[in-house]
Formats: C-alpha cells, structure tokens, sequence
C-alpha cells in the first residue's frame, strides 16, 4: 500500500465526515503519477484513468465471486422445468374442457373469442408452476420483525389455491429474511420511546403533501441530519423508497438524455428511467468495460438519427444488488464518470448503514469523497427500521427537486413517528446519542457477514456476491428445491426468503438471507446448524471450489482466483 | 438393523428423484401418473438394450474384424 500523497503538501485540506478530503487530492491507496500537478478537474480525470490501468483504485482486496452452474445440476434443472411444464399443459388443458374446476382468473364467456389475456408465459407460470409453492410467500408474521418473529400457520386444503389460518403461532422463528441491517427493528429502546413521544405529540398522519401545508418542522431536521450523515450540501426525504426513484428520475433527466443503467437494476429504477423517457442504454452487471464502451459511443456518435451530442448522460448504479450480493465498483464509476463528463445516480437502498466502517454506505467502504456522487439515494426503509427514502446531493440540485418532483409535489410526506424513528437511529449510528451502540452495531454486522459467509463456503453451497455484502444469496436452481427448502427451514423453525423466476433467471432460483446485527452467534450457529442438515437432505451443496475469475478484467491484486481440481 | 438403514436409505433415495423430477410439488394424482410414464420408458429402455445391444456389438465386431483381417490378407501379398 503506497503512502498517500499527503507527505509532499503541508496545506490544510477540510476534511468531510466520512474521512474523505475534499479538494480532489485522494487518500491512501490512490496513487498520483506526480505529486507536484495541482489537482484541477481535467487532468485529474486523465491521471484517474492512469490510475485504473495501475489496479490503484481499491484499497481494500474486492473479493467477488459468482460460481458456475455444475452442467449436471443445469441439465437436470431443466428437466425438472420440463416435466412442469408438460403438467402445466395437461392441466390447463383439462381446465380448458372443465375436466377440472379452474380456480384462476379467466376472461368471461363473452370475451372468450376477442385476444386471450392469460396465454403469455408469465401467466403460464403463476398458475401451473408459482401456484404449486406459493405457501412459502407472502407469509403473515404477528410481530415486529426483528431477530425473532412469529408467523401465523396457515394450510391449504386445494394445494394453495387458498389458504386458511390453523389458529396456532409459530413462535420465535429466526428471521433471515428481513432487511434489518442493523437491528433497529425493535419495539423497546430509545428509538421506541422517541417515536411514542412524536405520536402523541403530532398523531399520525399528516394529511398534506410537502409542497402544501406537510412540511414539518421535523422533516426539515430530519434533512439536515441525513445531509450531514451522507456528508453532502442538502438532502430532501419522501414517504416512501420506491417512489423516490420512480418520481425522481423523471425531474432530473428528460428527452434528449441518456440513461446507462446496469443489467440488474432493480424495478423501481428501471421504472424511473421508462419514465422520463430518456433513451436507456444497458451496460452488462457490474462490468466496467461494457460500461466504459457505452460511454464512448455515447460521446463520439451522440444521439441516434441527429448526431447532436447527447444534453446528459446518467448512470445508474445501485450500492448492492439484492439478488446477487454484489457490490458496485464504485471507485471505477467514479473514473468513468470523471472522464466521460457524466452524472452517476447511486441507489444505496441496501448499503447504507450497512457497508463502511461507521455505515455511512458504498462511498465510505471505498473511502471516496461524497461529493463525486452526483445523486445518492437511498431508504430508510432497511437499515433504519423505519420507512421512505431520500435524495442527497448539492443544494441546487436538492432545491430543484423540491420543486419539480412528483413526490413533493403530490404524495403525502413522511408520518411524524416515522421520521422520529429515523432521526433516533440516525443519531445512534452517528454516535450523536452517547452511546456506542451504533458503532457497535455497524461492526457486529460486518463480524456476521464475514463469520455466515466463510461458514456457508466451507460446508459446500454456491454462494453469490461479495465477501463483504450482508445480502447472502444461497443458490438452489432446481424448481422443486425452492418450495422444499423454504417448507423445511420453516419446520426447523427458521424463516427465509426463496426467490424463483421472474425476479431471478430461470434456472438460477435461490434462497436469499438477510444479515442482521441484531443476531447473535448462537442464533447464526442454530441457523447454520439448520442449513447444514436440510442441504444434505436436499444435496444442495454443489460447490466445487472452483471460483470463477472476475470476468473481464485484466489480471490485478483484486482478482481472487482459486481452482481446485 | 441393516435393514432399517437400508429402507432409510431407498426413502432418502425416493425423495431425491421426487425433488428432481419436480414430482414433490405435482399432486398425488399427477405424481402417479408421472412414475407410471417415466417406469414405462425406462422399462423399454432397458428391454431394449437387452435385447439389441449383444446383436449390434457383434455385427460391429464381425464388421471391423473383417477390415482388419481384410488388411492383413492384403499386407501379406
């Protein structure tokens, strides 16, 4: 690790929150090609992109890996979706004939001869395939969300159709399915109290938009904490995480505009950007190379029939991807965007709070300067137990958004306790209440992530995404494995998410857990336990050990390469 | 004794080819009908190879014998 740069100049540089340095110079780790040039905007981009072909960027080893399919497990997969999808055909069939009594929903008599509205795959696959599993999803819990939940029994009589509640609890079952980073999902402590307080003082409800007579002088404190938190000029938060980015992408880029948006955004992205209907451009997931050549098509030929060059080009990126557990490489973005003079819209839904080493997200894991995200965005919803999102950045982009954003303009602002809750948390990740509970949770978070994912590794699953990422995603691919897994874990008394087509590829089903700090050791060690007997039930260990390189990328210190043949 | 873990064993050994072939998730009716179709191919596969497979590795013998020996007869002049 090369010393920073910091030796040869003597001047006070104002330091941000996050450790960053704020006049363009990089910490440890970044290398300058010379020390002496002054660090103006334009040659810093040249001498960054010096610095990606040295391997400089990261300071820290990226250990990312995706392991293949085993050819046997992905031919029987598709055998296993064959034979589905042979019943699929026999039973719609006899539900065509009323042969069987045909449960789904069904155009009417008199529509029966105009275009069919269920023949397309996706329907096809709800009712013949989605529906025979369907008891592991959308499972009602009677308490609050935390390390522990109860869930309430419910069978089925017409193998899912419909469902009906036993009566009985299932007690303390341990939740591997929340987004509950950090543990705030509680309903005793300080952040309790804070919100109860809130409530009887304003109630619950707002009853008006941000723009009319909501604005609260709890929101306003609420967006100074989350600016110095995030460590930009000004932050504005909205009711809910999925609207932030669905109205407010369409404020900030319209016609005429280029969106470059990774492979596996999530839906709420992909929603913004259809529309604001700018052009979309797809660069391959987390590849900086596909990325990198989008770019430079972009500026050279510019918009498709005019030439003109293009009036912005945004990138969208998120912290971590949910389904894979894969991190973005941000140090990289930030290179591109520098070079290619173009906007980066960082969507931390699930890594605020949860990567970095006092949980300010993805910038701080990296050790990069806040002010290089043009847009962070983010939720509370995940690591804040509470709900809604926001937007950080410079304060005339904030203050533009006030105004033009649909979410100001029309949706209700966040509930009074809800904000509390968020503020409360905020501060104790901050530090600002006295406590080092925050710090302590931050760290105990990262010691489950490294402690779940090495113990998952070594027992033998495939197992996606980063070392570092607290999102775990369990590879199963075959369909029948996917309702078995999440039915035994369940009767082991262990909830967990099992996520199938069409949020995955098809042949790629997985069951999904969510680390949290509020788990302790033995919790983890009952549930590893769990996983382990219902993997050799149901030969789920499939790794070879055999680690794919980083696709794609020149060999450096941050390739993680290992073969055992 | 053995023979406890023996039926253990064909039980474990029944549920993985009812979790691969999806039949863990069919209903009971279509599981039978399933096992039924898939024990009749496989019945006539293994009737098949039997029966003709003996025949054939030796039509293919007698046919590369013949070559060979063809070869040899031909060296030899």
């Amino acid at each position: 690790m090369r010393p920073g740069p910091g030796g040869c100049c003597c001047r006070r540089r104002p330091a941000l929150p996050n450790g960053c340095v704020a006049n363009g110079e990089l910490k440890n780790g970044y290398v300058r090609s010379s020390p002496a040039v002054a660090a103006a905007s334009a040659t810093a981009g040249s001498q960054i992109h010096h610095v990606t072909q040295n391997g400089g960027l990261y300071k820290r080893p990226f250990n990312e890996a995706f392991e293949e399919t085993p050819m046997l497990v992905a031919v029987l997969t598709y055998v296993g979706y064959g034979v589905l999808t042979l019943f699929g055909y026999l039973r719609d069939f006899l539900r065509h004939w009323r042969i069987e009594k045909c449960h789904h929903a069904t155009e009417r008599e008199e529509q029966k001869d105009f275009v069919s509205l269920y023949q397309d795959f996706e329907n096809f696959y709800t009712r013949n395939l989605y529906m025979r599993i369907r008891d592991n999803w959308n499972r009602p819990i009677c308490s609050v969300p935390g390390a522990k939940v109860d869930i309430m029994e419910r069978h089925s009589h017409d193998y899912n159709w419909s469902f009906k509640y036993t009566g009985n609890i299932i007690k303390d079952v341990i939740n591997m399915g929340s987004y509950n980073y950090l543990g705030f999902a509680k309903n005793t402590g300080t952040c309790k109290e804070a919100a109860a307080k809130v409530l009887e003082e304003y109630g619950a409800g707002v009853c008006s938009t941000r723009q009319e007579i909501g604005n609260l002088d709890k929101h306003e404190e609420l967006e100074k904490l989350v600016a110095r938190f995030l460590g930009v000029e000004a932050a504005m938060a909205y009711g809910m995480g999925f609207a932030t980015n669905s109205m407010n992408i369409p404020a900030i880029v319209g016609k005429g505009c280029l969106i470059l948006s990774d492979e596996l955004n999530h839906a709420s992205l992909v929603l913004g950007a259809r529309l604001s209907g700018a052009t979309i451009r797809i660069f391959k997931h987390n590849n900086m190379q596909s990325l990198e050549k989008l770019l430079k098509d972009a500026i050279v030929y510019g918009q498709p029939r005019t030439r003109r060059p293009w009036k912005k080009i945004l990138i969208l990126v998120e912290g971590i991807y949910s389904m894979e557990g894969s991190i973005v490489r941000l140090p990289e973005v930030i290179a591109l965007k520098k070079k290619y003079k173009s906007y980066l819209y960082l969507d931390e839904a699930h890594s605020i709070g949860a990567l970095g080493p006092t949980g300010r997200g993805v910038v701080e894991y990296f050790g990069l300067n806040p002010e290089d995200v043009d847009v962070m965005m983010g939720t509370f919803t995940k690591s804040f137990g509470a709900a809604g999102g926001y937007i950080g950045g410079r304060k005339e982009l904030v203050d533009y958004l006030r105004t033009h954003s649909h979410s100001a303009v029309y949706a209700t602002s966040l509930s009074p306790p809800v904000v509390e809750q968020i503020i409360t948390s905020m501060k104790c990740i901050m530090g600002e209440d006295g406590t080092n509970l925050g710090k302590e949770c931050v760290q105990q978070l990262a010691e489950n992530t490294r402690y779940f994912r090495r113990r998952l590794k070594e027992m033998g699953f495939i197992i996606y995404g980063n070392e570092d990422s607290p999102v775990v995603p369990l590879m199963l691919y075959m369909p029948a494995k996917i309702g078995a897994f999440g039915r035994e874990m369940l009767k082991r008394n262990i909830g967990v998410v099992v996520v199938g087509f069409p949020a995955t590829p098809i042949i790629e089903s997985r069951a999904r857990f969510c680390l949290s700090a509020s788990h302790t050791k033995e919790i983890l060690d009952t549930a590893l336990k769990q996983i382990d007997e219902v993997g050799d039930l149901l030969q789920l260990k499939y790794s070879r050990h055999r680690l794919v390189p980083l696709l794609d990328r020149p060999f450096d210190e941050t390739t993680y390469e290992e073969t055992e043949d | 004794m053995n023979l406890r873990y023996m039926k253990d064993y064909f039980a474990w050994l029944y549920y993985q080819y009812t979790i691969i072939s999806c039949c863990a998730v069919l209903e009971p009716w279509e599981r039978s009908m399933f096992n039924t179709i898939f024990l009749t191919i496989l019945g006539m596969v293994v009737y098949t190879a039997y029966v003709f497979i003996p025949i054939h590795i030796r039509l293919a013998w007698e046919f590369f014998s013949e070559i060979f020996g063809d070869q040899s007869t031909i060296a030899n002049f």
